[in-house]
């Protein structure tokens, strides 16, 4: 057996049979092995398509998403989809191909020091130099990736290792003594958390993405359940909780709802679970939660205490803590039910629902695209945005309702992540029905994929919400830099329908009220791949925190009841 | 307060592992005064000392961001005032005249000093020590004209029995 014949068997018995890569010198020979192999290898037209789908696959799924590239160029253009991953932890496998041994560190045709590059964008990154190692290394990656904080493992192969003859295939693990990521949670502190939250009487519950992949949203609605907290998720978090649910309170940060953005300020006691507190999620930190006893809930510890001060630290897996801090809780019949609180952030949450309904406007408006996406779709679409308003708009005012159906690059903020991030998710699940929603602009950055999708027949529906702007700029030019207008304009080039329509896609134009909805029913119902170029008001602000100040002084808000 | 911290860690003694460390430290802003790697007791582990100055936030940080670094097995912060620091310097001083070279001489005799090589121009002395007594020695070396400075920077060890 050789050395790329052992990587394609470990892949496979470690359940990862799905591949996304683009071939070249490097990785000839693993390529001439994936030849007659098992493994589905998908092929992309750009390697940052193979991260992003890769890492879209693993956060529809939660299971590790691979990606194959060759060296040099190849491997570099990993590098965003690397470190998309890493921001939002996702549990992503890379693999590039690397000049023969002898060559490296010789400036050889396409050698690059693709460990040297991506150390400080992956969780940890191994170049594999003994092909016996080859198993006991890449299960180890995995083990890596999925396990504790997730995150991106790159391994680089060198092609002489490729091809050299294994001893034998000797499955195991190296030594990870280095690696031993805390579970369960401290006794003490979860015992604390549990005194704190009888004491208390105006709580919130910060969610986020760490409860997706700690896949302890069952435990989280049952906490806020049993103590009658409203759920405040950060952008990561949504799915978490039924956003239609009367204590989902949305996002909080910089685009949060402004219930969402008070109501965390107002509260006596925050427990935070899978989060990091980041500066979009924050605001000015001096103004954030200012009244607050703070629990935080995070298997990272280097999170805890970091951006804000803690008061109780509980390190562990969510869903095994809030187990524990669940069972402490029904030992003793707590009701806070009762409690001014609860009838208060109630009232607040109802008033305040973001307005989605447009329909007299000249110009689509992006709320009345995402009010004709939500009739028409069902609770287990996989919905994925890309970055700038689009994306916004989708966390602002769409409500999700499970976990894993809303993908988004979140600390990264990646144009050009959602549409293939779509394609992986819709590999991961075929029988799912997946759409992305992008701009204009994200999705010239990626569109060269639709021949993937072509090729590969991954049907799924691609709504462009096209405002000829990189809106999200344009948004602040408008608001910050005096409407001065530097280098957001996009023209009106391409016509979105012809581009898709080289692809040989399903494309069709979008401008009225209604016809959103339409074409996305027939979309559906034909289950052949469909381009949507929805024309929307380039003017459309979202209610946004001015950079710098904090989340309470949200500004531009329209709620249903014009409050 | 911002105070110097001594953080001592056991690591992979693979390559690369000094790029993560001090790539670690580059990447979220914290100060290294000096790094220091060789081996340890434990075969295929190195230890690595770090001198870093900060305030007890940014302490915390970094113990917790090495901590997370697959290739370091262990991370330690050592109590300075329990802690044995040592380094190790070379200096090369000219002697153009008999008084500079007397001088020198007993200069190195009071810090305990060696001198390891001498020509009819120079000297290339070795001073062991914490970093203050180096300090001082080459204070008082500097008027006479360095030719050549190479310090190690500290490695550590706690008298504590249980690290
Ligand atoms: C790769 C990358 N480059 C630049 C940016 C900065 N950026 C953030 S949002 C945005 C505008 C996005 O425009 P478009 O894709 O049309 O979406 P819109 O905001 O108009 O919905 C830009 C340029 C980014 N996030 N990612
Ligand atoms: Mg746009």
């Amino acid at each position: 057996m050789k050395g790329g014949q052992a990587l394609i068997k470990s892949l496979i018995n470690l359940g990862a049979d799905t591949v996304f890569g683009y071939p070249g010198g490097q990785v000839i020979p693993l390529y001439d092995m994936i030849y007659d192999s098992d493994l589905n290898h998908i092929l992309v037209r750009h390697e940052q398509c193979a991260a992003h789908a890769a890492d879209g696959f693993a956060r529809a799924s939660g299971k590790v998403g691979v990606c194959i590239a060759t060296s040099g160029p190849g491997a570099t253009n990993l590098v965003t989809g690397l470190s998309t991953s890493y921001m939002d932890s996702t549990p992503v496998i890379a693999i590039t191909g690397q000049v023969p041994g002898h060559l490296i560190g010789n400036d050889a045709f396409q050698e690059s020091d693709i460990i040297g590059i991506t150390m400080p964008i992956t969780k940890h990154n191994i170049q594999i130099n003994n092909q016996n190692m080859i198993p006991a290394y890449i299960n180890s990656a995995f083990e890596i990736a999925s396990t504790g904080r997730p995150g991106p493992v790159l391994i680089d192969i060198p092609k002489n290792i490729q091809e050299a003859e294994l001893d034998e295939y000797n499955d195991g693990k190296i030594n990870l003594e280095g690696y031993k990521p805390t579970k369960k949670g401290h006794k003490m502190q979860i015992k604390r958390a549990y005194e704190t939250i009888l004491k208390s009487e105006k709580i919130v519950i910060l969610a986020g993405g760490g409860i997706i992949l700690a896949n302890a949203t069952n435990e989280l609605n049952k906490l806020a359940k049993l103590i009658s907290a409203p759920v405040a998720t950060t952008l990561m978090g949504k799915g978490i909780i039924d956003e239609s649910d009367e204590s989902s309170l949305g996002m909080i940060g910089m685009h949060g709802r402004r219930a969402s953005n008070n109501l965390v300020n107002e509260c006596d006691c925050l427990i935070a679970i899978g989060c990091r507190f980041s500066d979009r999620t924050t605001g000015k930190l001096d103004e954030f939660i200012p009244d607050a006893k703070v629990i935080h809930i995070d298997i990272d510890p280097a999170e805890i205490g970091k951006n804000v001060n803690v008061d109780i630290p509980i390190v562990g897996d969510a869903k095994i803590v809030l187990e524990s801090l669940i069972k402490l809780l029904e030992s003793k019949k707590i009701n806070k039910s009762n409690l001014p609180w609860v009838n208060y952030y109630k009232t607040k949450n109802k008033k305040g629902r973001p307005q989605i309904s447009f329909e007299d406007d000249e110009l689509l408006k992006p709320q009345q695209v995402l009010k004709e996406l939500s009739e028409v779709i069902n609770k287990d679409t996989i919905i994925t945005t890309d970055v700038g308003q689009n994306q916004m708009w989708m966390a602002y005012a769409f409500k999700s309702s499970k976990p894993r159906t809303f993908i988004s690059s979140g600390g990264a903020g990646t144009m050009g992540f959602g549409f293939p991030a779509a394609m992986g998710a819709k590999v991961a699940l075929p029988e799912s029905d997946v759409v992305s929603v992008c701009g204009d602009g994200g999705f010239l950055m990626s569109c060269q994929d639709l021949a993937t999708v072509k090729e590969e027949d991954i049907p799924f529906i691609t709504c462009i919400l096209n405002n000829n702007y990189l809106g999200m700029v344009a948004q602040w030019q408008r608001l910050f830099y005096n409407e001065r207008m530097s280098h957001t304009y996009l023209g009106t080039t391409p016509d979105f329908v012809k581009l898709g329509e080289a692809f040989g896609i399903n494309s069709e134009r979008i401008e009225k009220v209604g016809e959103t909805k339409e074409a996305l029913k027939k979309a559906l119902k034909t289950g052949e791949h469909t381009l949507l170029e929805i024309v929307i008001d380039p003017n459309e602000l979202l209610p946004m925190v001015p950079p710098g100040e904090g989340i309470n002084n949200i500004v531009g808000e329209k709620s249903e009841d014009g409050d | 307060m911002n105070k110097n911290h001594i953080i001592s860690t056991l690591v992979k003694h693979e390559s690369g592992v000094l790029q993560r460390v001090s790539g670690l430290f580059t990447r979220r802003g914290f100060n290294i005064e000096s790094i220091t790697v060789g081996e340890s007791e434990i075969d295929g582990l190195a230890r690595m000392t770090i001198i870093s100055h900060g305030d007890e936030k940014s302490l915390e940080q970094m113990l917790k961001q090495l901590n997370k670094l697959i290739d370091v097995i262990k991370v330690r912060d050592l109590n300075v005032e329990t802690t044995i620091k040592r380094e190790l310097c070379l200096i090369k001083m000219s002697t153009p005249t008999e008084k500079v070279r007397s001088e020198i001489i007993q200069y190195t005799q009071i810090f305990g000093g060696k001198i390891l090589d001498a020509t009819s121009e120079d000297f290339i002395i070795e001073i062991t020590g914490d970093s203050d007594k180096i300090n001082s020695f080459l204070d008082l070396m500097r008027p006479l004209n360095i030719k050549k400075l190479s310090r190690t920077g500290p490695t550590a060890m706690s008298k504590s029995t249980r690290c």
